[in-house]
């Protein structure tokens, strides 16, 4: 009854908390911009409505393309179940979970990846090309981060690993994450999700034929993966197993704000980067957890 | 007093010729300077002072046996130079004159430098000294040639100052207190730690071996001595490269001492046959009778390691072709010079038929690459004989085999090359616009000189000098 | 103690790797010059007591390697009116992997040589092989003269950090070694680079390829 309860409550809280952080970017945006930008809740009301729309199907379209968005959605979900809230530990822990956390992120790409492809139509196989190139390399740091975090506490459970502090490589660990997050959640400078219909994005190209609730599906997966990788940054960086339920929560909450702010102020003050830039950006992310890894194998000795 | 007068001496006319307001009469400080330190060289070899203890630098018996040699080298050279800055007039030659003595000097100090530190510091001020002689000509392939032997040098003489930290730290960790003088890290013998010798070696095996012009870090070779003008390829074959490979001797000594004697010896074996392998196949392709010469002092590079590698006798042997070869290549760079000068091109689809129009210098390359290719009753038979010799003794057949094939390759492909640019008719197109050079005595009896010492060593190698080579060869490899 | 020169061994290393990412000139030669900035401080950490001799040393390492040195690149690339662009052999994704795997490779190094007590909890072994290695690739696979000449500077960054172990042991010659010929190589390197420019209206070493068989 308890365990029950128990993943109930956070599994509101991640459904019901997730699409925030989308809005507060945009209104750090807004306000280094100097304008007022749409309210915080913005895209609580823009899930809403999608949901009450009809879908609209091309002719060509198997049944996969709306089975990808929810497989995908429950996939992240799946995902951040996984994930230790402080000194509470996670809903469903076991040994090796680290690993079920990185295939479920890959598999929910995968379905995604799959509903685009599914329309046939080369424009999204091009977004798929994209997307799936970057991933690769994303993918590589964030193996790489999560190799740290075992090497520093000797376990492969998410519980025990993101308790601790990343000890001194946490500043590179940061530092690559942050990138990995930018990267996995088409921020800008891998990707801008402000753009629409142009021949430069990369997440938004592969939605396009998507509408009604599977694009809601889609949207709302999106900000859950954000807030998830947030999540994951800050537990990655601080000691929040060692602090008790509450200062675990409030810091929890406090740094997932500081990150949003963070991407907010990245993407007011940098420009997209050119596409054959951004394997170099992501390469750097990837050195920067290597590092971070190197630290934590080497740093015991000196 | 008279060891530090050798290296003095040389910088004191450099500064004399930086200062010297005559163009025309300035190259005559170069002679001068070359009969005194001859003079004093030979002196300090008939004659050779006691090595202070824990001095920096020292006529030693290692320096006894080489030093004579880049002496007697550049003694020839300087009178070459006074010819060839009258022929080349139109250039200024105050930077050049002053480089060339201040070369001298500098040589002078790194082969008789008794500290790991000064042996390096010589070794670099000569890489940078040398910049200058390499663009002598000033053309767009002599900023190329020197640009390529600046990173190439240069990053080689970085690595051999890695490795001097690397044995340094070797000694350090080994509990010195901080004495890089040779005789000190010698004695220090097996206390040195073990992983930091290795590395040491390796360093400076690259480093110096970069210098040297070991294959495969040789690509600065061709192209410098290409495009220098003979005078200076004769002093980088015969001075630059002895004074490497002295200080890989001299590392090799203190290796051996810590008990690295077969590594030293295995490693200093492959470099040398890999170098002469390389050489070989080059010369066997190479269309530019100057970059030839580069391959085969690339060649004799090989054969200067492979006799360092094959124990005492073979040291000695090696401290042998040090003379020989250097002497020999002298005779070839400068008739190189001139034939290069008489046809104003260096390939061999340019130039033929040099037998006619040049017939001195061309007859004087063609003996010159006879005795370089170890025909007898040249110097150069007799100290690679030896070293095969050596190579027998110790057991090292394949390695004498092998020593042999690529002496053969070499010596086909670089009579190929001679015999297609001094026989035949001159080119129709170099018939019309080359200059008639004229051959002077100048520039004809330097390489003869050469020639001379080359055929001496072999017919009649002096006692002196073969008790001088014994006696570094006791010093570097002690035998038990 | 220990840790601050360690991060500042970090950091250096950390410019290297940025020089072998850097598509413009200009950054490539700023990453060199705070290496070096960053180098020359060093000797006051390694020092336990004030030595005017080792603050010298600092200040002559800081200003050759942090200004003198880095102006006289960017005087040229001034002079000669360079393109800005580095034009790399090897790509920077590659490049910057092989030089991350050189540090791994000098980390992994650096725990086999055996060290003296004091030095045994910094990182100056491994930081200077990764150094050299990274100022090597630096060399060799771009084209530009200046981005060389960058990669010979970085290169004998890592030998200066290597020269700290043997500073208390070695009088200054060692020391001194490095500054003349770190100046003058530059030098030497930057007149010839003048020349080059004249005679061939640009910098790039790839067009340096009249000699060859």
């Amino acid at each position: 009854m308890i365990v029950a309860l128990d993943i109930i409550l956070r599994l509101a809280a991640w459904l019901l908390l997730a699409p925030l952080l989308p809005g507060i970017i945009n209104k750090v945006k807004a306000w280094v911009a100097g304008r007022r930008g749409p309210p915080v809740l913005q895209l609580y009301f823009d899930l809403a409505k999608l949901w009450r729309k009809s879908v609209v199907l091309s002719t060509a379209v198997s049944p996969a393309h709306v089975a990808g968005p929810a497989a995908a959605w429950i996939a992240i979900i799946t995902a951040a179940l996984l994930l230790p809230v402080g000194p509470a530990g996670a809903s469903c822990s076991f040994r090796g979970d680290a690993l079920l956390f990185v295939y479920l992120l890959a598999f929910a790409r995968f379905c995604i990846v799959l509903a685009a492809l599914d329309t046939g139509s080369a424009f999204e196989g091009m977004g798929v090309a994209r997307e799936v190139s970057y991933a690769v390399l994303a993918e590589a740091a964030i193996i790489t981060a999560l190799l740290t975090l075992c090497v520093q506490s000797g376990s492969v459970s998410l519980a025990t690993m993101l308790a601790p502090s990343a000890g001194a490589g946490a500043a590179l660990l940061a530092a690559g994450l942050f990138g990995v997050l930018l990267a996995e959640n088409c921020r800008v400078p891998f990707d801008d999700p402000n753009t629409h219909l142009e021949l430069t994005m990369i997440h938004e190209v592969m939605v396009l034929d998507h509408s009604g609730p599977p694009l809601a599906a889609i949207l709302h997966g999106a900000s859950l993966k954000l807030l998830l990788f947030a999540v994951l940054l800050t537990e990655a960086v601080l000691p929040l197993g060692k602090l008790s339920l509450l200062q675990a929560i409030g810091a929890l909450v406090a740094s997932v704000f500081v990150v949003a702010i963070a991407i907010g102020l990245v993407e007011s003050l940098l420009a997209r980067l050119a596409f054959r830039r951004v394997p170099l950006l992501l390469t750097t992310a990837f050195l920067f957890c290597l590092f971070a890894l190197l630290v934590a194998w080497k740093g015991g000795r000196l | 007093m008279k060891e530090i007068l050798l290296i003095a001496l040389p910088l004191i006319f450099a500064a004399a010729a930086f200062a010297w307001p005559s163009e025309r009469t300035r190259p005559w400080l170069l002679p001068v300077a070359g009969v005194l330190h001859s003079v004093l060289a030979l002196w300090l070899l008939i004659d050779p002072p006691l090595l202070a203890a824990n001095a920096w630098f020292g006529f030693d018996p290692l320096a006894r046996a080489v030093l004579p040699m880049v002496s007697l080298l550049f003694l020839v050279c300087s009178i070459y130079g006074v010819a060839y800055l009258q022929i080349r007039a139109e250039r200024k030659n105050r930077i050049f004159v002053t480089a060339l003595l201040v070369m001298l000097g500098l040589l002078s100090l790194a082969l008789q430098a008794q500290n790991l530190g000064l042996l390096w510091v010589a070794a670099e001020a000569t890489t940078l000294v040398t910049v200058p002689l390499l663009h002598f000509n000033g053309t767009a392939r002599a900023f190329e040639a020197s640009w390529k032997y600046l990173l190439v040098g240069g990053t080689g003489i970085a690595l051999s100052l890695l490795g001097s930290f690397c044995l340094g730290y070797a000694s350090l960790h080994g509990g010195s207190s901080g004495d890089l003088t040779f005789t000190a890290l010698v004695a220090q013998g097996a206390a040195l730690t073990r992983p930091w010798l290795v590395t040491a070696w390796v360093l400076l095996l690259a480093g110096y071996g970069t210098k040297m012009g070991l294959a495969p870090m040789h690509t600065w070779k061709p192209d410098a001595y290409g495009e220098a003008p003979g005078m200076v390829g004769a002093l980088l074959a015969g001075g630059t490269t002895t004074m490497a490979f002295v200080a890989i001797l001299r590392v090799k000594q203190v290796v051996d001492a810590a008990g690295g004697g077969a590594m030293t010896e295995r490693t200093l074996l492959a470099f040398g046959l890999f170098s002469m392998l390389v050489a070989a196949l080059f010369l066997l392709t190479t269309p530019d009778f100057k970059r030839m010469l580069a391959y085969s002092s690339v060649e004799h590079m090989g054969i200067l390691a492979v006799g360092a590698a094959l124990g005492g006798a073979g040291i000695a042997a090696a401290l042998f072709h040090v003379w020989t070869n250097g002497l020999t290549k002298g005779a070839l760079f400068l008739s190189a010079g001139n034939i290069r000068r008489a046809a104003g091109a260096q390939t061999e689809d340019k130039v033929a038929g040099m037998a006619w129009r040049s017939p001195a210098s061309a007859r004087i390359f063609v003996v010159g690459i006879l005795a370089v290719t170890a025909c007898p009753p040249f110097g150069v038979f007799f100290s690679e004989l030896k070293i095969i010799l050596a190579g027998f003794q110790t057991n090292n057949f394949f390695a004498a085999t092998a020593f042999l094939g690529c002496l053969l390759f070499a010596f086909f492909g670089m009579s190929r090359l001679v015999f297609a640019i001094v026989d035949g008719r001159p080119r129709a197109a170099a018939r019309a616009t080359g200059k008639q050079l004229r051959e002077t005595p100048g520039v004809i009896v330097p390489p003869l000189l050469f020639l001379a010492l080359s055929l001496w060593l072999g017919l009649a190698t002096p006692p002196l000098l073969r008790e001088a080579w014994n006696a570094a060869a006791n010093i570097l490899l002690p035998t038990p | 103690m220990s840790g601050t020169m360690n991060l500042l061994i970090g950091l250096a290393m950390g410019f290297s790797l940025l020089a072998l990412a850097s598509s413009r000139l200009p950054s490539v030669i700023r990453a060199a010059a705070f290496q070096g900035m960053i180098l020359g401080t060093l000797p006051l950490l390694l020092e336990e007591k004030f030595h005017w001799l080792v603050v010298a040393v600092a200040i002559g390492t800081i200003t050759v390697k942090g200004f003198i040195i880095p102006n006289l690149l960017r005087r040229a690339l001034r002079a000669a009116n360079i393109d800005r662009e580095v034009e790399p052999l090897i790509g920077f994704v590659p490049s910057l992997l092989l030089g991350a795997a050189a540090i791994i490779g000098a980390a992994a190094l650096g725990s086999e040589l055996p060290l003296r007590p004091e030095h045994a909890k910094t990182l100056l072994v491994p930081g200077s092989f990764a150094t050299v290695v990274c100022g090597f690739i630096l060399l060799m696979a771009r084209t530009k003269a200046i981005s060389q000449v960058c990669g010979y500077l970085i290169l004998e960054n890592g030998i200066y950090l290597f020269g700290l172990l043997l500073i208390n042991t070695t009088p200054l010659l060692v020391e001194a070694g490095i500054l003349l010929d770190l100046t003058v190589a530059v030098f030497v390197i930057g007149i010839i680079v003048d020349r080059i420019q004249r005679e061939f209206d640009t910098l790039d070493t790839r067009k340096l390829t009249s000699l060859r068989e």
